[in-house]
């Protein structure tokens, strides 16, 4: 086995005086202060935040498919650059993830690149197209042992068939992510349903067509007593949907993407696709009631929809554009941002939003554990007084559609352990 | 004046401006046997379309050849459009051969914009999607000018699909810019969303009023603006039926009579004669339709000269 190593000075939650953490054979072995560590590698901890590695409900890693926009090694470079240890890839390649097969070619370059741990997400429906339940049971039989299943960028709007998916699954132990969107209300549709698209001339994309699908979803889990997710929750009134369904015991969790917690719809005015996203920017109301609901936990986690796009589906006019934003590398700093400095959130918190709810979501066992001795070392250390500007040609994904580009954002990931070994350290990938 | 891109961001001056220089050429080519005017010999002006037009691609073509530029037109159905050549690099093309201005249409709401962002040429919006046309709206201040003497003050009526109507955005616009009120009639499912409540409140919308009885709008009304029913509308399920639409909403011959005596018809054409219009009201003396057309090519010769010609720091 590899040396041993001495976290020194190490703040775990960002709470109480620095201590030092001796990580042995992958495991935390020793906490507390002072620790002796004589013969293990040291690294000076500085008054750093160590948080458990972050665990992504929701990525494109593009793989296979679209290998121009990114690549599972790419996306995991950058999931371990933005503190992440486990990904969860959505099922929208092509060929679609809604066999075996693909399930556990991609887990498997997943475990060949080895930065982050890569759960393939399995559609719902095969090929996505929302008429027949994909093979669920091999998926969750198969090597990457399968437990979320999503036909994301696609809602599974027929009623029936998402009543037996959600059946279905709850046989497996798992559970539908659902992308809400009535799809009879969003033909065509381009931007959040408001005075900005109305001035703009984009068809509007409007709440009901999520609020709608998510009311329908939470009474299907109640009565078919499954586990729904939902995802990229987006609009006020989703918030209350879900507090509803909460407060009566439905099995029903929900993320938020960085992007809705920061960005209104006022940034439409000049077209520029990189800010196209599906759900849409909504507004500043939205993004306020998405922080509130994040912070009391009606919202249970934060999930990127990275979505990495060629440059070609970008630079070009709206409507032409795909939607999605890169999200990896930007989410902590969004977070921290967003919840952490107005006060919505502590670090405790930002654990809790980041990576134990979305790994106990996802069934990723081994992620979202707690900093203390005999857990896996699977951990980040954050800098919570830098700052760093965003430049998208110099993220690690091979695509560059940030919409945070140009901006100051605070917070820095200066480690990424996964099981004792530094995948990422100062902005470098390792391994 | 760099584009004309909008005229959400036209000020009011600009616009002033735009509309006196169009009125200067009319008055200067006005009886003129050789309609030429030497002010833009040497710039090659091109139209782009990426939909069909017959009136405002030909007007700024006429525009153009009257000023002496060189017009170059392309169309998407003859051009390497069809070969999948996207936006931006026909873009590219046709800055690198030497354009000195690009006049777009393009069924994408923002092409314009995105096309001003690409390059450095000067853009005309010819009608992007659903958002604007600048020049329909400047045309129709035109000869709202002429008819009343002045849009402060004076309420002009805009009926129909205000919703996909990039006509309407223009002109709401531009008509607020110069100090009219503007009414809307149309049924709801054909508003922006919540466009009711954007007079009453600090918003970003316009501050127009809203209505769904054209009878009871039409007296209290300098100008009527009927807008285009599109066939695809009427798939839609926007309204149940072209006679039902016509019925609530048709500019009839009994609906022109509650109109006062001054007020004008306009439409931005091409017209559905017997659905949105009846066939003797567009053809009344309060119709200004064909002087609409005319205006269109004195405006964009006006648009043209203060992008190409005009000195810096001029308007």
């Amino acid at each position: 086995m590899t040396r041993p190593l001495l976290l020194r000075g190490i703040r775990p939650y960002g709470v109480g005086d620095p201590v030092d953490l001796l990580v042995r054979d992958g495991v935390i072995a020793e906490l507390g202060a002072q620790l002796d560590g004589t013969g293990a590698e040291r690294f000076d901890g500085g008054g750093l935040v160590a948080l458990p590695g972050l665990v992504d409900l929701h990525a494109h890693l593009r793989e296979p498919g679209r290998e121009d926009a990114e690549t599972i090694a790419t996306g995991s470079a950058a999931a371990a650059l933005g503190g992440y240890t486990a990904v969860f890839a959505m099922a929208n390649t092509d060929p679609v993830a809604d066999t075996a097969v693909v399930v556990e070619h991609v887990y498997r370059r997943g475990r060949d690149v080895g930065l982050v741990d890569v759960h393939p997400v399995g559609a719902v429906t095969a090929g996505l197209r929302g008429e027949r339940l994909a093979e669920l049971g091999a998926m969750a039989a198969s090597a990457a042992a399968v437990r979320m299943f999503s036909d994301d960028g696609l809602c599974v709007h027929d009623s029936l068939l998402m009543r037996r998916a959600l059946e279905y699954v709850r046989g497996l132990g798992g559970v539908i992510a659902q992308h809400a969107e009535d799809p009879r209300l969003t033909a065509g549709a381009q931007a959040h349903e408001g005075e900005v698209a109305a001035r703009l001339g984009l068809a509007g994309w409007p709440a009901a067509a999520e609020e709608s699908i998510v009311a329908r979803d939470c009474l299907l889990a109640r009565d078919a007593a499954a586990s729904l997710h939902v995802c990229h929750v987006s609009t006020a009134g989703t918030v209350e949907v879900l507090r509803w369904a909460k407060e009566r015991g439905i099995r029903v969790s929900a993320e938020v993407t960085p992007h809705h917690l920061l960005l209104t719809d006022e940034r439409l005015a000049g077209y520029d696709p990189v800010n196209k996203v599906n759900p849409p920017l909504r507004t500043a109301a939205d993004t306020a009631a998405l922080r509130a609901a994040l912070a009391d936990g009606i919202v249970d986690c934060v999930a990127t929809d990275h979505a990495p796009h060629a440059g070609q589906d970008k630079d070009c006019e709206w409507s032409a554009a795909r939607p999605g934003m890169l999200g990896l590398q930007t989410a902590l700093s969004v977070v921290l941002a967003t919840m952490v400095r107005p006060g919505l959130l502590d670090w405790r918190g930002v654990a809790r939003v980041m990576s134990e709810r979305p790994a106990r979501i996802g069934g990723a066992t081994g992620q979202g554990r707690p900093i203390a001795v005999g857990e896996p070392a699977t951990l980040i250390l954050v800098d919570p007084d830098a700052s760093w500007t965003v430049r998208g040609a110099q993220l690690a994904s091979l695509a560059d559609n940030t919409p945070f580009e140009g901006m100051e954002l605070p917070g820095r990931v200066l480690v990424t352990m996964l099981r004792g070994a530094i995948t990422a350290e100062d902005g470098k990938v390792l391994c | 004046m760099r584009h004309l891109l909008s005229t959400a961001d036209l000020p009011r001056e600009v616009a002033t401006a735009l509309l006196d220089t169009a009125e200067a050429l009319k008055q200067s080519l006005l009886g003129r046997e050789v309609r030429k005017l030497p002010t833009l010999r040497g710039r090659t002006v091109v139209t782009l379309f990426y939909e069909q037009s017959t009136r405002t691609r030909a007007s700024f073509e006429i525009a153009g050849k009257w000023m002496s530029a060189d017009v170059v037109n392309i169309s998407a159905g003859d051009s390497s459009v069809t070969k999948g050549e996207s936006l931006r690099d026909t873009a590219f093309t046709l800055a690198a051969m030497g354009a000195d201005c690009v006049v777009i249409r393009h069924p994408a709401s923002g092409a314009a914009h995105r096309l001003a962002d690409w390059v450095s040429t000067h853009v005309v919006n010819a009608g992007d999607g659903s958002h604007q046309h600048p020049t329909q709206a400047l045309l129709d201040a035109a000869t709202l000018r002429d008819r009343l003497g002045t849009l402060n003050g004076r309420t002009v009526t805009i009926v129909g699909d205000v919703l996909h109507s990039r006509v309407a955005r223009s002109n709401i616009d531009l008509l607020i810019t110069l100090g009219a009120h503007v009414h809307l009639v149309a049924p709801p499912t054909l508003l922006p969303w919540g466009v009711e409540n954007w007079g009453i409140r600090e918003a970003r919308g316009w501050p127009v009023t809203v209505g769904h009885d054209l009878d009871a709008a039409l007296p209290g009304t300098d100008a009527v603006m009927m807008l285009r029913v599109q066939a695809e509308r009427m798939r839609g399920q926007f309204f149940p039926s072209a006679r039902e639409y016509s019925i609530n909403y048709g500019l009839t011959e009994a609906r022109l009579a509650l109109l006062p005596e001054h007020a004008v018809v306009l439409h931005p054409g091409p017209m559905l004669r017997g659905m949105e219009i009846a066939h003797s009201v567009a053809d009344s003396p309060r119709a200004a339709i064909t002087e609409q057309v005319r205006n269109g090519v004195h405006v964009r010769m006006a648009v043209l000269y203060h992008l190409l010609a005009a000195q810096e720091g001029q308007a």
